[in-house]
């Protein structure tokens, strides 16, 4: 590849052809103020609108300032990045942008989060040198996102997060002047709209313009009510996080202080969402082998693939967009899912109390669960299976909120029997996780033997499509995973052509899988902290002493205890479900 | 004699000929450029020939034609793109229409003869909505030329192809900008993205791509029938040939004329538009379109070409000359201006979207006789770094109109925030109507006339306005004809 010469405040240096004022930036260590852009090597995400004019630097030659995120090097360039005139300029540019902002930092839920604050302090900004007209728009509120457009600074992240990686559609600029704004089609309410509430918008949001619906309150609410009893479950990517959001450094499992700062809060029963993730295995494995031997022995109502169903914006994603393959996904509802059915049905009896006297409360990376445990086939006259979802941003701040010294915290285990879990279940945040979880016992189940080695190494990469050769037994199994809304889509257009065939298919809706899920602590653009998440996971699992779902002990007691076997019909009464086709637009 | 001053190039056959018959354009030497570079030049020739004639983009900037032409020539492709851009949106300003309405084949000519230079095969005319007859002729014009084998699979009988379509702009002004023209041909939302890399390089569906004027266009074959060196010699020093432009406001000639580049603006204002209207006092002309500039009573020298209206904050723009007399305030104009551009900003970035709408905030509060000396400064400060950081040319220039102003009539600008009054007696928040004593006569015609009755005063007596409650709608000073109600 060719290089290119530049010279940055007097530091020179040599590119590849092709990039932009902002790489050489960062080569030579010299920060360059930014706001809309964003780019996320491990996503394929590159934000280069260039629309906030924030990294406006000087390039000797050039008559008006230029973008530093979106100009190409060329051959020779000499730029200056801290003139007085660019300095004027990004003062100017960010005065104007907090003269349409709300000046409520203080009661905004992004407040230490927000880029826009950051910039403001960095540039020691006291007074807004600007008055006039504010942005006023109604306020969208869906089950699991808040649109607050007054805040929007038309930065676009989220429309190329919604477009190009989720290839969803559903945000776009629109309106002309001053009141041009992102918004749905028609000013569509986002829950009325094909949004998945993946919640990947609100991870890039720079200000507090997308935020998640907080359900931080209902939790404390329950808590302090003496009627209801309270059981928590946390989703296997939470533990890979949370302490982030308490102040920690990325890269550690925060398990133990997790349960131990869950049971400080109040909560009656800690549990963990791994538990019912191992349970999924059986349900979702067996479904799969069932149709595997059916579809082997030439029945042709059997559909393969079979694909996964943990992901609630995965599932909403293909009721939208691939309403002709509804029988394609595995019917097994999700982890979150089954701990409620269980939760409400088998440990309510077990305690003797009625399903209403319990409250259950999900700590999710996730928005999408929120909108999952709202829909209305997961609730009993009513009542619902999961009554509160949270995700790890709103757990960060409710341990705050209860003053509780999250990094001081012992190290605690989960109550039984819905806390214990095997080495497959923790990976189910990963991308790849699923798969590999499923496969373990697939293998066990279906050969009667012993596998040799539990790591899957060809399922385990961070990137959006992965596909391997999985041999079990006599059988050459195709297996393709993907993550990602836009990865997902190509990978089902090619299955739906026929271009490609698979057995099975694992779908996660955000980069990555769960530990990149939108209600994962802000990654701010660090895609090191995904990667850490990504290696605390598969740590925890290799630290188990089982690792393969069916030795959980529990799950093979609550099979001879209550549901049976796996597909039997009170599994299917309690842990299977159905979807709905929904519109296009 | 005012016509010795027009030069007609651009605008040559419109009214001469029949603009539905394809003959009728041959008749006058039409096409033959286009045959001319397919039998006898080298896409290279056509290319150097264009650089020779020193013809410059019509529709605003003013790059030079061949060097845009020789870019989207150097780089491969299998599919190049020629797009004519007639989203003509500046207010007042109408050449193209005419030029479209009136001899739409020598566009299309001149697209054929652009392909060719640069190795294109595909042309799209990206035309605003609001012309359906320049749209209807068009269409006429494509078939018919096609039927000649004029357009379409091997032109004249050559290995050289050209296909020719329309698509139609849905009234955004910023649609005149070429990236946001072309996501608007793609299907996206009209918004311009940074450059580079240039339409000539990654354009329209990400191909080479050229984007010319209607005007520019028209101008080609010409040069290509009359060859560079007769074109060369039009014009000024930077500027060749001939520019068109649309007279309107305060003058007594309205409509288009057509005038050698490095003209001077006495010349176009004074003899070719023969002046303002009822003996008023010319006080300056807008150039360049809404996010062009003011050129004044002591421009009336200055020869117009692309230098020379950049040096006065203004622009050649696409060709609109919208005139004022001395019954206009400055400061009123440049916020008429603005508030064009602050609606029809595409509102992508910061300076542009709320940039306009700041400075158009701050000449709001000037012309009530609420700004202030410090807004003035701030306006200076805030439209030169709207200037330096706005993404597309339109916010580059949109603050244009205040700069310009303020350059030659700050102190129209200091007497709204000072002396709080409109010396152009044009701000009516800033007058008062009075009643000269020694003039009035007391014949009640003013009392019965104001729709707020705040004129009190018995007949044959002097009256008086009550200055609360008058609304300054000038009822009085109309009626009164005895010339004793005087504004101020």
């Amino acid at each position: 590849m060719s290089m290119l010469n530049i010279t940055i405040d007097g530091k020179a240096t040599q590119v590849p052809a092709g990039s932009k004022i902002i790489d050489a930036c960062q080569q030579l260590d010299i920060n360059v103020p930014t706001l809309c852009y964003l780019n996320l090597d491990v996503m394929k995400y590159n934000n280069m609108a260039a629309s906030c004019r924030v990294c406006v630097v000087e390039v000797e030659g050039r008559r008006n300032l230029a973008p530093a995120c979106a100009t190409p090097i060329m051959d020779g360039m000499v730029v200056k990045t801290n003139t007085l005139r660019v300095l004027l300029a990004r003062k100017t540019v960010l005065e104007l942008l907090l003269s349409d902002h709300p000046k409520d930092c203080l009661v905004c839920s992004k407040s230490g989060d927000c880029e826009l604050q950051d910039l403001a302090e960095d540039f020691g900004i006291r007074e807004v040198g600007f008055t006039g007209a504010m942005s006023t728009y109604r306020q969208d509120v869906s089950p699991s996102i808040i649109r607050d457009m007054d805040k929007c600074v038309m930065c676009r992240r989220c429309e190329t997060m919604c477009n190009d990686i989720q290839s969803c559609g559903v945000l776009s600029g629109v309106n002309r002047g001053f009141e041009a704004v992102v918004a749905p089609a028609f000013e569509m309410n986002l829950e009325d709209s094909v949004c998945t509430n993946c919640g990947q918008c609100t991870q890039v949001c720079p200000v507090g313009a997308l935020v998640e619906n907080d359900h931080t309150w209902k939790v404390i609410d329950a808590l302090a009510d003496p009627e209801k009893v309270t059981v928590v479950q946390t989703a296997p990517a939470v533990r890979a996080a949370i302490g982030e959001a308490c102040g920690m450094e990325p890269g550690q499992s925060f398990t133990g202080k997790m349960a131990a700062a869950l049971r400080h809060l109040g909560f009656d029963h800690v549990f963990d969402t791994d538990w019912a993730a191992d349970l999924t295995i059986m349900e979702e494995g067996s479904e799969f082998l069932d149709r595997l031997q059916k579809f082997l022995d030439g029945d042709k109502n059997v559909k393969l693939p079979i694909m996964t169903s943990c992901c609630p914006g995965w599932v909403k994603f293909f009721e939208h967009q691939f309403p002709d393959m509804l029988d394609v996904p595995s019917t097994a509802k999700s982890p979150q899912q089954m701990f409620g059915a269980i939760a409400k049905n088998y440990y309510a009896d077990l305690l003797g109390i009625p399903r209403e006297k319990m409250v259950v409360v999900s700590v999710m990376p996730c928005l999408a669960k929120k909108y999952e445990a709202a829909r209305p086939e997961f609730a009993v006259d009513g009542n619902p299976d999961v009554d509160i979802v949270i995700s790890s941003r709103e757990l960060g701040r409710l341990i705050k909120t209860m003053n509780i010294d999250f990094a001081s915290l012992p190290e605690e285990d989960f109550d039984n029997p819905l806390g214990y879990s095997t080495g497959a279940a923790p990976i189910f945040g990963n991308s790849g996780g699923v798969m590999e979880a499923a496969l373990r016992t697939a293998y066990e189940l279906a050969t009667g033997e012993t596998l040799p080695a539990v790591e899957f190494e060809a399922v385990r990469a961070l990137t959006g499509i992965k596909t391997a050769d999985i041999q079990v037994g006599p059988h050459t199994l195709k297996v393709g995973v993907a993550s990602g809304l836009g990865n997902a889509r190509e990978l089902l257009d090619k299955v739906r052509s026929g271009e490609e065939q698979f057995h099975v298919i694992e779908i996660m809706a955000c980069p990555g899988g769960c530990i990149g899920g939108g209600g994962q602590p802000y990654h701010h653009g660090d895609m090191e902290i995904l990667k850490k998440r990504n290696e605390v996971l598969y740590k925890e699992d290799e630290g188990k002493p089982e690792r393969k779902s069916h030795e959980n002990p529990y799950i093979v007691e609550i099979y001879e205890k209550y549901l049976g076997k796996p597909l039997s019909e009170k599994a299917h009464h309690l842990l299977h479900t159905h979807y709905f086709k929904r519109q296009q637009l | 004699m005012a016509e010795k001053k027009q030069l007609r190039i651009a605008t040559r056959n419109s009214g001469f000929i029949d603009p539905e018959n394809i003959d009728s354009y041959i008749a006058v030497g039409g096409y033959l450029g286009l045959a001319k570079c397919i039998s006898e030049m080298t896409p290279e020739q056509v290319i150097e020939e264009m650089k020779n004639s020193g013809l410059r983009g019509r529709g605003g900037a003013g790059f030079p034609t061949g060097v845009k032409w020789g870019f989207a020539a150097k780089y491969q492709s299998d599919t190049k793109y020629v797009v004519c851009n007639a989203d003509e949106g500046d207010p007042g300003a109408f050449m193209d229409r005419a030029v479209l309405e009136g001899d739409p084949h020598s566009v299309l000519e001149a697209m054929a003869i652009g392909a060719y230079a640069i190795g294109g095969n595909k042309g799209t005319i990206y035309i605003r909505a609001e012309y359906p007859l320049a749209i209807e002729r068009l269409k006429i014009a494509i078939a018919q030329a096609e039927e000649k084998g004029l357009l379409g699979a091997n032109i004249l009988g050559s290995d050289f192809s050209f296909d020719l379509d329309i698509k139609y702009g849905a009234g955004a002004f910023v649609c005149g900008e070429e990236t946001a023209l072309i996501a608007s041909m793609e299907g996206s939302r009209g918004e311009p993205y940074t450059k580079p890399p240039f339409p000539a390089e990654a354009g329209y569906w990400d191909k080479p791509t050229i984007v010319n004027n209607v005007e520019t266009l028209s101008i080609i074959p010409a040069i290509l029938v009359k060859g560079a060196d007769w074109f060369n010699k039009i014009g000024s020093e930077t500027s060749k040939g001939t520019k068109v432009f649309a007279l309107a406001g305060k003058i007594k000639n309205v409509g288009l004329v057509e005038v050698p580049m490095g003209i001077t603006l006495q010349e176009v204002i004074m003899e070719v538009g023969g002046g303002c209207p009822g003996g008023k006092k010319f006080k300056a002309v807008q150039t360049g379109g809404p996010s062009g500039g003011a050129l004044t009573y002591k421009d009336l020298d200055a020869p117009i070409d692309y230098e020379n209206l950049i040096a006065r904050n203004s622009m050649m723009g696409s060709g609109g000359m919208i005139v004022m007399d001395e019954d206009d305030c400055m400061v009123a104009v440049a916020k008429f201006f603005l508030d064009f551009t602050m609606e029809e900003t595409c509102g992508k970035c910061t300076p542009c979207r709320i940039g306009s709408k700041r400075i158009y905030e701050t000449l709001d509060r000037i012309t009530m006789g609420q700004g202030t000396q410090e807004d003035i400064e701030k306006l200076k400060s805030l439209s030169v770094n709207i200037k330096d950081t706005a993404l597309c040319g339109l916010g580059q220039t949109m603050p244009n109109p205040v700069l310009s102003t303020m350059r030659v009539f700050e102190d129209e600008y200091t007497a709204h925030v000072v002396d709080k009054k409109c010396p152009a007696g044009v701000c009516s928040d800033l007058l008062e109507f009075t009643v000269v004593a020694d003039k009035c006569v007391g014949c009640t015609l003013c009392a019965k006339v104001c729709p707020v009755d705040c004129i009190s005063g018995a007949a044959k007596e002097v009256h008086v306005i009550d200055q609360a409650a008058c609304i300054k709608c000038g009822a009085c000073l109309d009626k009164c004809k005895f010339d004793a109600i005087i504004k101020q």
